[in-house]
């Protein structure tokens, strides 16, 4: 097993009393939590190149539904959303949909990627918004900045869903033209624990700033002058607004928020930098390195991140070997398999992966 | 205290990465990114001392008496945070082969049966990652079967005015019409008012019982049999299942499906506000309706999240399921219902009980005649609390009792802490008449003196930027 040098990640979030504080309502006995929620808030803002962050909301699939629902108004009550985007967000802003009974309409995909005149011909001025994962759920970077134009030219909102090791060298959803960023924040340290706990994070700009759903930490001042933190703009949520909220949302996933912040600041701008660096070289050495082996291709062509769909023969047996040595290989997919490799996997590992499947393939 | 980014130095890091020993990818040129993001620059000391300051700036249940109402800030034993830091259960991959995750499925199987066996429901999902979430989905159970029989009139959810704002901001996430309706003067609901809105365009209602001022609604099974005469279905808001779990069950109640706040009641401690989870549970009939993960399951269904939702959460509850057992369970809700009590009991003759007869786990006081009488507000003695090292209860809510104040020991604190904070309510109460200028002042010892919300929310700053 890989030794855990991020053991810092782990013990301080741990700590008795940011474990067992509740939400920070009592400013004055709760400043150590409201500072490091304005510290994660400010860590996203870098990330994305966004304006403003929230505390958090429960996990990438949630975060995307909300930003939808943010975009939405009384005469714009269609969601358009790439089918090259992750299944389970797909499908949770169907249901989120569903509840306020607007339309969700998904934009096909085109060898991989999201159909760009597709998107054109359905941008009508019923549509509210615009979701597009970068890079995507077959691990493809999308011509992201390109869709923004026309995304704008018809009065929606466009919302990345972004991986947040990926912005350690992508250019940012800000850059891309994007309104509102979204993501999964289950990378920035935070365990697989079989689905959860995880971290929705969520950006925007200024503009929409009080449409952004969940708590806001803002800093202002005490009754002595002094600098002080406090939870802000709570006249858009439920505890004020009641049925006239925007969301419903009032628990989040501090904990996971905290969590990041530490791994953030573990890591630092240029550690951040390495590990996407690492993770994108672990996988193209990976695809590589698979791609010489008999029978297997690459089913889209284009610039990837960490992820990649293969077509390879025996399948199965390919899968079941690999388990067989307590490795988890790629996700059956579309007929295919999805593969990931990430910047904690060795190279001895992926070649190890390499001669099993070779041995199955021979 | 500075800011992470105020003690961030140019060039420093920690040494935690190895060197990537695969040839380099590149990113192409239009994909990358201009500038470096603003993170902190800091050793792993830096870090560590950083985050310890902060912590020492939070309070927890740990550091002492917590009588938040509604929000059952009980001490969770540390077994059930040990067993779902098994390297067993956090590194799973949720889309591992089937073989992979048995023990995770039955970790999930074997809460679901106790949970129900608790709630009197058929089926549970615990897909929805907080309360509120848990809400979402349970309207989304009562809009799919209205959908599913094509009942298509059905546009109006019922919310008493003593409920918690998730409920009705709930309802209109689901498209729902929010009808509110007043309480009896004894908090609970009015049948009258309630017969008065009921109809064919009745879609449900939304309940807590125990409700929000600590009252079991004795008429709770006349109220669930009124709407379902309706052709409504009954939802159960388990916000205050900690003072009944084990005792006398929603489903029994008439409801059709729950929610547990799994956080609040099975022992995940509250995280500075979050992660919780949002169990729920429902009878036999809506269970079709219930949520499933695209990847996980089969298509055709709801999905309010990722995966199967905050597993370890599930870890937590289960650890304490089983640590507690069949008697311990109900005699957690009754040492509860008995600190509340108690402490009501011992406070009253100086602060009033807005209801002045036996309680479940918590209780609301109400301040008005006080204040009028010394011009100390809820908020003053709220604050003064913070003083004596005690969080304050839930100040204005709910919002049919003015100058609320609302009390839940719960079950986990001493007759000592009790006597305690009696006695430390008794001294405010006693210094509101002597000195209602320092309470108005108050808090004097704590990290910072009333910040200035009002500024936060004119002029909005909201993340560092360096200067």
């Amino acid at each position: 097993m890989t030794p855990s040098f991020g053991a810092i990640v782990k013990y301080i979030p741990a700590k008795e009393e940011f474990l067992t504080a509740y939400t920070p309502y009592q400013a004055e006995m709760s400043q150590g939590v409201l500072q490091s929620i304005f510290e994660y808030q400010t860590e996203i803002c870098e990330l994305t190149g966004m304006d403003v962050s929230n505390a958090s909301v429960y996990d990438g699939a949630t975060a995307a539904a909300e930003a939808c629902a943010m975009a939405r108004d009384r005469k714009r009550r269609v969601t358009l959303i790439s089918g090259a985007a992750h299944p389970d967000v797909i499908n949770t802003v169907r249901t989120y949909c569903y509840g306020t009974n607007d339309e969700v309409k998904v934009i096909p995909v085109k060898d991989g990627k999201t159909d760009m005149e597709a998107l054109k011909a359905m941008l009508t001025a019923e549509v509210s918004a615009v979701y597009v994962q970068q890079p995507n759920f077959y691990g493809l970077f999308e011509d992201a900045e390109a869709m923004a134009a026309p995304v704008h030219e018809a009065g929606a909102l466009y919302i990345l869903g972004v991986n947040p090791i990926a912005l350690g060298i992508m250019k940012t959803p800000r850059d891309m033209g994007a309104d509102i960023a979204v993501g999964e924040g289950q990378p920035l340290g935070l365990p697989l624990g079989y689905g959860g706990p995880y971290l929705g994070f969520m950006a925007t700009t200024t503009k929409h700033m009080r449409k952004l759903p969940g708590r806001i930490v803002g800093e202002t001042t005490d009754d002595k002058g002094n600098r002080a933190y406090v939870l802000s703009l709570q006249a858009r949520e439920q505890h004020i607004r009641r049925e006239k909220a925007g969301s419903n949302i009032c628990s989040n996933e501090a904990l996971c928020a905290l969590t990041a912040g530490v791994y953030l600041a573990a890591m630092g701008p240029e550690g951040l930098k390495e590990v996407a660096e690492g993770t994108m070289a672990k996988a193209h050495y990976l695809c590589r390195e698979l791609l010489q082996l008999p029978g297997v291709k690459l089913r889209y062509e284009g610039p990837f991140f960490h992820e990649f769909l293969l077509d390879m023969p025996k399948a199965d047996e390919i899968l079941a070997a690999l388990d067989e040595k307590n490795i988890l290989g790629g996700l059956p997919y579309e007929g295919g398999v999805l593969w990931c490799a990430t910047e904690k996997v060795s190279k001895a590992t992926l070649d190890e992966v390499v001669a099993i499947v070779k041995g199955v393939l021979a | 205290m500075k800011l992470i980014f105020e003690k961030s130095v140019p060039g420093r890091r920690c040494a935690i990465l190895p060197a990537c020993d695969v040839p380099k990818a590149e990113l192409p040129a239009e994909l990358k990114r201009e500038v470096a993001p603003l993170l902190p620059e800091m050793s792993e000391v830096d870090v560590s001392r950083h985050y310890t300051e902060l912590n020492q700036h939070v309070h927890g249940v740990n550091c002492g008496f917590y009588p938040l109402g509604s929000c059952t800030m009980k001490y969770n034993p540390r077994v059930d945070e040990e067993m779902a830091s098994l390297p067993g259960f956090t590194s799973v991959h949720p889309l591992a082969p089937k073989t992979a995750v048995a023990g995770c499925e039955e970790v999930i199987e074997t809460a679901r049966k106790y949970l129900c066996e608790i709630t009197g429901m058929a089926d549970m999902t615990f897909q929805p990652a907080a309360g509120a979430h848990g809400e979402f989905t349970g309207v989304l159970l009562i809009k799919q079967y209205h959908d599913s029989r094509n009942d298509k009139n059905r546009t109006k959810i019922i919310v008493p005015d003593s409920a918690h704002g998730t409920n009705p901001a709930t309802a209109a996430m689901c498209g729902y019409q929010v009808v509110n309706i007043p309480s009896a003067p004894d908090g609970c609901v009015d049948l009258e008012a309630l017969k008065s809105v009921l109809g064919p365009d009745t879609a449900g209602l939304m309940l807590t019982n125990p409700n929000t001022v600590g009252i079991f609604d004795e008429n709770i099974l006349e109220i669930t049999r009124l709407v379902h005469e309706a052709g409504g279905l009954c939802y159960y808001d388990g916000a205050n299942l900690n003072a009944v779990m084990g005792v006398v069950r929603p489903g029994d109640m008439g409801f059709d499906c729950v929610h547990l706040n799994l956080h609040k009641t099975f022992a995940t401690p509250h995280g500075g506000g979050g992660p919780g989870a949002g169990a729920v549970g429902c009878k036999a009939f809506l269970a079709p309706f219930l949520p499933h993960s695209a990847l996980m399951e089969e298509p055709g269904h709801i999905q309010v999240r990722g995966f199967r939702g905050n597993f370890l959460v599930v870890v937590r509850a289960l650890a304490y399921l089983l640590t507690l057992g069949r008697e311990g369970v109900p005699e957690a809700a009754k040492n509860a219902v008995l600190n509340a009590n108690y402490l009501m009991q011992r406070i009253k003759g100086t602060f009033t009980p807005a209801f002045d007869r036996i309680c479940m786990h918590e209780f609301v006081l109400d301040l008005s005649e006080f204040k009028k009488a010394t011009g100390v507000s809820a908020l003053d003695v709220a604050k003064s609390l913070i003083d004596y090292g005690m969080h304050p209860p839930t100040m204005y809510f709910p919002l049919i009792v003015h100058e609320a104040l609302m009390l839940e020991p719960t079950e986990t604190e001493s007759k000592e802490t009790l006597d305690w904070a009696a006695e430390v309510f008794r001294a405010l109460y006693e210094l509101g008449y002597k000195d209602p200028a320092f309470m108005h002042a108050a808090p004097h010892n704590a990290q910072i003196g009333r910040p200035d919300e009002v500024k936060a929310a004119r002029n909005p700053i909201v993340r560092y930027t360096k200067a």
